[in-house]
């Protein structure tokens, strides 16, 4: 008896591999392969293939802050990940416990160094918190300090999406929202004369006034500042490059978040609305109307859309503290906590006495310990200092926000693409300085 | 609000707590090492409580005192908002320098402890995969003791008294050959 002849099927089959994708680029898979290719595909299959170690960084042009994955790879899959950071440990803390507490701006400044304001403002803060001086500060000092962190939290979400969106292939957002960036930096350079290391607050304040111009300057800047986010939006949102690697891609559900300790930007974008100024109104905050973006999926389209519309409502903030904003000191008046102004300096001698004190023994913080939270540029930004009485703190602990989402990185890189790796990493936005202080 | 949380404990588990107290509106409360494990749980599990994300774990070191280490886990509750300061007392002769792991109820936990053991020394019993983490591994002590110098000075490269390395690259293949440099 003949072999039964094959009938021919009704469904279409594919003679190439390329017939699998379908009109939209995409893998079609319901399509069956014609019996040549599908042994094509079992041969492919059967290949001798071994797992591999690969190294990512750390010098890789984009694992940017120094971060190395040590990735075990099956093909293009990856297995297994060691994610280990460590590369730009300066030892902060040792630092600090040797310097006096207003020294040590300069290092706080050069922990998240792409927003040193917020981190000026949070350190500033928990030093208020253990004086007891919190509801003494000027409240323009507290309108500075809101004005100039949020100009910083525009700076650092530009920088992880221009540096995040540029590794998929899109320089022109690199240029586009570094040139955004630079007139957030003309501003606060204005205010504090440096660029990124501004050490600008103070224990009790901030360091001077605002230029006069500040006002005018500031709302012309709000706008081309806007006005690039618009255009950069516009380049991205349905550019299908784009999409294909940011939806879906490096999912964390909420729940594993919060275990992780994301806080920030990546939190919300699990759905979960934590946001330190709106929870745990701190400084002036409590004075404006802005609302706390979330977004669901956990994926890295939803970090990119919360970052987006987070720099909308920071503007909103200036904008508001901008009318708002009180005339006035900007640093308490209290000579064991404001450093004296040079004029007294020179000429009184209480003034020159109170500034050698100042520089030789630094503010004294009576014994006690406080752990003080802010919102930084990535999340929770606390600082948790132990006084013991002297000019020195303890212990300065930094809660780095970026190192516990680092810590998640393994997780959702597994599984995943090799070349996924790279937008994951740039949508959690680590900063070096931050994770290893 | 938080003052509810210590009232919670000393209502639920008064054995567990050396002592309680707050400073500047923080909420502190001491436990004994061996009921940490179970306060946690409940602090994390309980409906009133929720605490389900670790802030930040630290330690702090008073040398001169003993006992010398103190483990300090910030705790906080997104659904209630509210905070908590836990701490343990660590003694530092080496047999009782050690806490058990919180990486069981958090993965923050899993970092958090890297880092305390690698810059204070203190060991987290349980622990899946203790190494370093911002330090390199050949380095010899921890240095954010107080009794480290803070100028201290090590060289990069591997000494010979320097402790058995575990080569970070075939970490993820138990089973491939041997790359370390002896």
């Amino acid at each position: 008896m003949s072999a039964p002849t094959t009938l021919p099927s009704a469904r279409p089959v594919a003679h190439t591999i390329a017939e699998t994708y379908d009109h939209r680029g995409r893998q079609a898979g319901e399509m069956p392969l014609s019996p040549s290719m599908q042994q094509f595909a079992d041969e492919a299959e059967r290949l001798p293939t071994d797992e591999l170690i690969l190294n990512m960084g750390p010098s890789h042009p984009a694992m940017h802050g120094t971060v190395r994955c040590v990735l075990r790879v099956d093909g293009e899959t990856i297995k297994d990940a060691d994610v280990q950071i460590g590369y730009l440990h300066r030892g902060f803390e040792k630092e600090s416990e040797a310097a006096t507490y207003t020294q040590i701006f300069p290092y706080v400044d050069r922990l998240n160094y792409v927003s040193p304001m917020l981190n000026n403002v949070g350190f500033a803060m928990a030093v208020e918190k253990l004086l007891g001086i919190t509801a003494q500060i000027p409240e323009r000092a507290e309108y500075i300090r809101v004005i100039v962190g949020e100009l910083a939290r525009v700076a650092d979400h530009l920088t992880c999406l221009s540096a995040a969106i540029s590794e998929l292939g899109g320089l022109t957002v690199f240029f586009w929202g570094n040139r955004a960036r630079e007139h957030v930096w003309e501003l606060l350079e204005d205010v504090s004369g440096a660029r990124m290391t501004h050490s600008y607050c103070r224990i009790g304040g901030v360091a001077w006034d605002l230029t006069r111009d500040f006002d005018e300057k500031c709302r012309g800047k709000i706008a081309k500042i806007r006005g690039l986010v618009v255009d950069i939006r516009k380049l991205v949102e349905r550019n299908r490059i784009f999409l294909d690697r940011m939806e879906g891609v490096g999912c964390i559900s909420a729940d594993d978040a919060i275990s992780y300790g994301f806080t920030g930007p990546c939190l919300r974008a699990c759905g979960v609305a934590y946001d330190v100024r709106k929870d745990h109104p701190y400084s002036v905050y409590d004075h404006f109307d802005f609302d706390v973006p979330i977004a669901d999926g956990g994926d890295n389209l939803a970090r990119y859309l919360v970052r987006i519309e987070e720099m909308e409502q920071s503007l909103r903030i200036v904008e508001q503290a901008l009318v708002q904003i009180p005339p006035g000191a900007v640093i308490v008046d209290d000579p064991l906590i404001a450093l004296p102004a040079k004029r007294e300096v020179y000429n009184s001698i209480e003034g020159m006495i109170a500034h050698f004190k100042h520089i030789m023994d630094g503010l004294v913080v009576p014994a006690g310990e406080a752990y003080s939270f802010t919102e930084g540029g990535n999340g929770e930004l606390g600082f948790y200092i132990v006084a013991d009485g002297t000019g020195r703190p303890y212990k300065n602990r930094c809660r780095p926000p970026c190192f516990y989402i680092t810590a998640a990185l393994r997780q959702m890189i597994l599984g995943a693409n090799l070349a996924d790796v790279v937008p994951i990493f740039g949508s959690i936005n680590m900063i070096g300085g931050e994770c290893d202080r | 609000m938080a003052q509810r949380v210590l009232e919670f404990l000393q209502r639920e588990r008064p054995l567990a707590l050396a002592e309680t107290g707050s400073h500047v509106g923080d909420e502190i409360a001491v436990v004994h090492r061996e009921h940490l494990v179970e306060v946690l749980t409940l602090l994390r599990d309980h409906e009133q409580m929720r605490m389900n994300m670790l802030s930040d774990l630290t330690v702090v070191d008073y040398l001169g005192q003993t006992p010398r280490f103190e483990v300090v886990y910030q705790l906080y509750s997104i659904p209630h908002k509210h905070r908590l300061r836990v701490k343990v007392l660590v003694d530092e002769t080496p047999g009782e320098c050690w806490v058990p792991t919180a990486t069981g109820l958090w993965y923050a936990a899993n970092w958090a402890e890297r880092e305390a053991w690698d810059l204070y020394g203190v060991r987290f019993e349980g622990h899946p995969d203790l190494r370093r983490i911002l330090m390199y591994e050949e380095f010899v002590g921890h240095p954010l003791r107080k009794d480290y110098p803070q100028n201290g000075r090590q060289p990069l490269i591997r000494r010979p008294d320097a402790p058995p390395t575990d080569d970070q690259t075939t970490r993820l293949m138990p089973d491939s050959h041997d790359r370390r440099v002896s």
